[in-house]
């Protein structure tokens, strides 16, 4: 994400003072193509239906969004200000892409869609401390037969 | 940032050169984000070994400052130093006034909103932000659900979100810079934003602290608070 000379020099520390402990291992395994896969997304935006609890800082919860949400039903409430929102307000699929993920869907690239996506406020908390939620998003996400799943931060 | 990236080593992750915010590209780029994404799962097709660190080859249609666009919102304010004026409240109302035809209008085009976050209407979010900096940053708490904390935050973001809705109701291309210079720059509602910003700085309620120092006033816009 973001070409570091893109950012103010005071932004540019900020991040590259994130503390990003290296995995310990490499998990790495092949998998069936892509047109059979089952694909969730989970995005550290903050994303939840409108109805849900606001994320607050510091927040180690997620919310989970169905598979067939719509789309305008979805608002972000991430903790940090420091990246652009106004394109996510013109267009939620700049953050996450769940309306060309279901054009693939139909075009048959992909097997299907899981039953739910997961989204987590990935601001103002180590990467070591989503590690309980992060193993039972997991478990969930296996329950519901995922063997694709997109990470995508903002 | 991928200099991130390369210390985690995720077994595999497509790195692409976009403005934070906007991790597929660009919004309304339907081709775009679908070349974006179909890079991104094609890397579960190979076989290793990990990390596989792709880079995506394309900036996002629009990015970049060559791009700016002259930009201009559909309604003109008074400039921020113009004299005679009425006081800070009724300029942010007369303003939200004038921009509700075409907050509806980009509700109506896109079938959503972003709005919600403070779980009251515009108005009384531009109310309730106004009597928390005039109590110098702690006041009554309208929500009987949300923390003060979380009111002042989800007021905050519902009157950006208000803004740029209205601001981007028109078709055309617009950058986010030229979006956030003229909500930081030209709008009463920001500059409440920036006085904000240090009278809740001494708050006595913590949450509302919290919210001020880091999620209220986006870092490429701090620079406004040193205007005096």
């Amino acid at each position: 994400m973001v070409n570091l000379g893109d950012l103010s020099r005071a932004s540019a520390r900020h991040l590259l003072d994130k503390d990003c402990p290296p995995f310990e291992t490499a998990p790495f395994v092949a998998g069936p193509p892509l047109r059979q896969r089952r694909v969730a997304i989970v995005t550290t935006a903050g994303l939840h239906r409108r109805d849900d609890n606001n994320f607050n800082l510091s927040d180690l919860s997620y919310r989970v969004i169905p598979g067939d949400v719509r789309l305008s039903d979805l608002v972000m409430t991430q903790a940090s200000v420091n990246f652009d929102r106004s394109g996510f307000q013109q267009d939620v699929n700049v953050v996450f892409p769940l309306d060309r993920l279901r054009e693939m869907d139909g075009a048959g690239e992909i097997g299907r869609i899981a039953n739910f996506h997961y989204a987590f406020n990935g601001a103002g908390q180590l990467p070591t401390a989503f590690e309980a939620t992060g193993r039972e998003v997991g478990r969930m996400l296996k329950e519901d037969g995922v063997n694709a799943a997109l990470l995508v931060p903002v | 940032m991928r200099e991130n990236t390369e210390r985690l080593r995720p077994p595999r992750f497509l790195w692409v050169p976009f403005e934070l915010g906007r991790p597929f590209g660009a919004p309304d780029e339907r081709e775009f984000q679908a070349r974006v994404l179909r890079a991104a799962l094609a890397l579960l097709e190979r076989q290793g070994p990990p990390p596989i660190l792709d880079d995506f080859p394309d900036n996002a249609p629009g990015d970049g400052p060559a791009d700016m666009t002259g930009w201009s919102c559909p309604i003109s304010f008074p400039a921020p130093e113009a004299t005679d004026q009425p006081a800070l409240p009724a300029r942010i109302l007369d303003e939200i006034s004038s921009l509700t035809p075409w907050q509806a209008l980009a509700r109506e085009r896109r079938g959503r909103t972003g709005l919600g976050a403070a779980k009251m209407g515009i108005e009384d979010s531009a109310r309730f932000l106004h009597a928390l900096w005039a109590a110098g940053g702690s006041t009554d708490n309208p929500s009987p659900t949300l923390s003060l904390g979380q009111t002042f935050r989800g007021a905050s973001e519902d009157m950006k979100t208000f803004y740029m809705e209205a601001a981007t109701a028109r078709p055309g291309r617009v950058t986010s810079r030229e979006l956030a210079d003229w909500f930081w720059g030209e709008t009463a509602a920001g500059e409440l934003l920036l006085a904000l910003h240090p009278a809740c700085l001494e708050s006595v309620d913590a949450g509302v602290r919290r919210v001020a120092l880091g999620q209220l006033v986006p870092r490429a816009q701090l620079h406004r608070l040193n205007k005096g």
